[in-house]
């Protein structure tokens, strides 16, 4: 399992550099693991699975939000690997729950199942729901409709760097989102 | 939203025109620097026998010390500022400078008679150090903290001691070539404490504004 690390990080790395199939890629890969380590830390505090995809976006949104914190040079995973720690510790406090997570060798980590995502979309509005008016529109309208900036711009008579810019603040605004959302 | 709608709306956003988060610390430090020196130069200045006090170990040792604080103190910041940092760098980065500092505290005590080490180690304006090494800080922190936010501390409070320490550190480089005191003993007596309560706010403060 470990050699997919070379792999992830290649994968980022091209995102970085503008490759947007490689980092959609890399996404897509990483939340079946995510759903697995969540899944597996609720287990651990005999929680149930409601939480768990409320974690996984979490933690894709801070890995988006947050990449310029990992240093190119180190491989990825441990570093995904903290983030998602930190978000599910958030999500056990937010219930008040004392979060005793063992810091597990990251080799472990990639060792855990990966888990399709039979429960995805149990919220599926509540927290799309904390967004305004244009913000909510590009939202919805570039990932439930699948429709590129582009040409979300033209249906709303935006420019396109406009309707990057709102995504960006979106998805900003989601990750507050679910910081302040009591589950 | 589905995850799978979501990652496809982090796609669209892409992952290009990330700055790197050392930029940002240093461009933070380059802003808030810029104000202590201006402060620096208005309210404190350059001790006017800098020459003379240059030849001297005391002094030498007192600028290497804070220096050392300092470029620990950017490390530290850089490395918890990230999820995956070590929480023991922040102890490598408090240690150093203060290893040294018991380093040449001990060559004082060794070469100073002991009647003498009470004056030598109160000084001449204590209360100023104090007051101007915090001072100094301020800009410094504040500049760093704005800036950490857009890292992902491990822990919030101790990505804001760094940064504490960092701008203590700072203050305290400043204050060293204006302060007429250079015994190892002022140094222990009123720049630590100094720099520790800048350490303090950066940890209180970056326990509330760096949570992410």
């Amino acid at each position: 399992m470990t050699d997919r690390e070379p792999h992830w990080a290649t994968l980022m790395r091209a995102g970085m550099r503008g490759d947007a199939r490689s980092y959609h890629r890399l996404l897509q890969e990483l939340a079946p693991v995510l759903r697995g380590l969540a899944s597996r830390g609720f287990a651990q505090h005999r929680l149930g699975p409601e939480d768990v995809e409320d974690v996984v976006q979490e933690t894709l949104l801070a890995v988006h939000l947050k990449r310029h914190t990992w240093d190119e040079r180190q491989p990825l995973f441990p570093w995904v690997y903290a983030i998602a720690r930190n978000k599910l510790i958030d999500n056990l406090r937010r219930r008040g729950r004392q979060a005793h997570l063992p810091i597990d060798d990251i080799g472990e980590s990639l060792a855990v199942s990966e888990l399709p995502a039979e429960m995805n979309g149990v919220d599926a509005e509540r927290v799309i729901a904390r967004l305004k008016g244009r913000q909510r529109e590009i939202v919805v309208a570039i990932s439930i409709e699948g429709a590129s900036a582009r040409q979300v711009a033209q249906r709303l008579g935006m420019t396109e760097g406009a309707v990057r810019v709102a995504l960006h603040r979106a998805l900003k605004s989601l990750a507050r989102a679910f910081r302040a959302d009591p589950p | 939203m589905k995850t799978d709608d979501l990652i496809k709306a982090i796609a669209e956003d892409g992952a290009a025109s990330a700055r790197p988060l050392s930029l940002r610390v240093l461009v933070a430090l380059g802003i808030g620097g810029l104000l202590a020196a201006a402060l620096f130069a208005q309210a404190l200045g350059v001790r006017p026998d800098i020459g003379s006090a240059m030849q001297t170990w005391r002094f030498v040792g007192k600028v290497v010390i804070t220096l050392t604080c300092f470029a620990a103190a950017l490390w530290a910041t850089a490395q918890l500022s990230r999820p995956d940092a070590e929480p023991r760098t922040a102890l490598a980065a408090f240690s150093l400078p203060m290893l040294l500092l018991g380093l040449a505290i001990g060559v004082e005590l060794a070469s100073s008679s002991a009647g003498t080490w009470s004056a030598r180690a109160m000084g001449s304006n204590s209360r100023l150090c104090l007051a101007s090494i915090t001072l100094l800080s301020v800009a410094p922190l504040v500049a760093l903290l704005v800036a950490l936010r857009a890292g992902a501390p491990r822990s919030p409070a101790m990505a804001g001691a760094a940064a504490g320490l960092l701008a203590g550190g700072l203050g305290a480089v400043l204050y060293a070539i204006h302060c007429p005191d250079d015994s190892p003993l002022f140094v222990a007596l009123w720049y630590v404490p100094a720099v520790a309560l800048v350490v303090l706010a950066g940890a209180a403060a970056g326990s509330r504004v760096l949570r992410w």
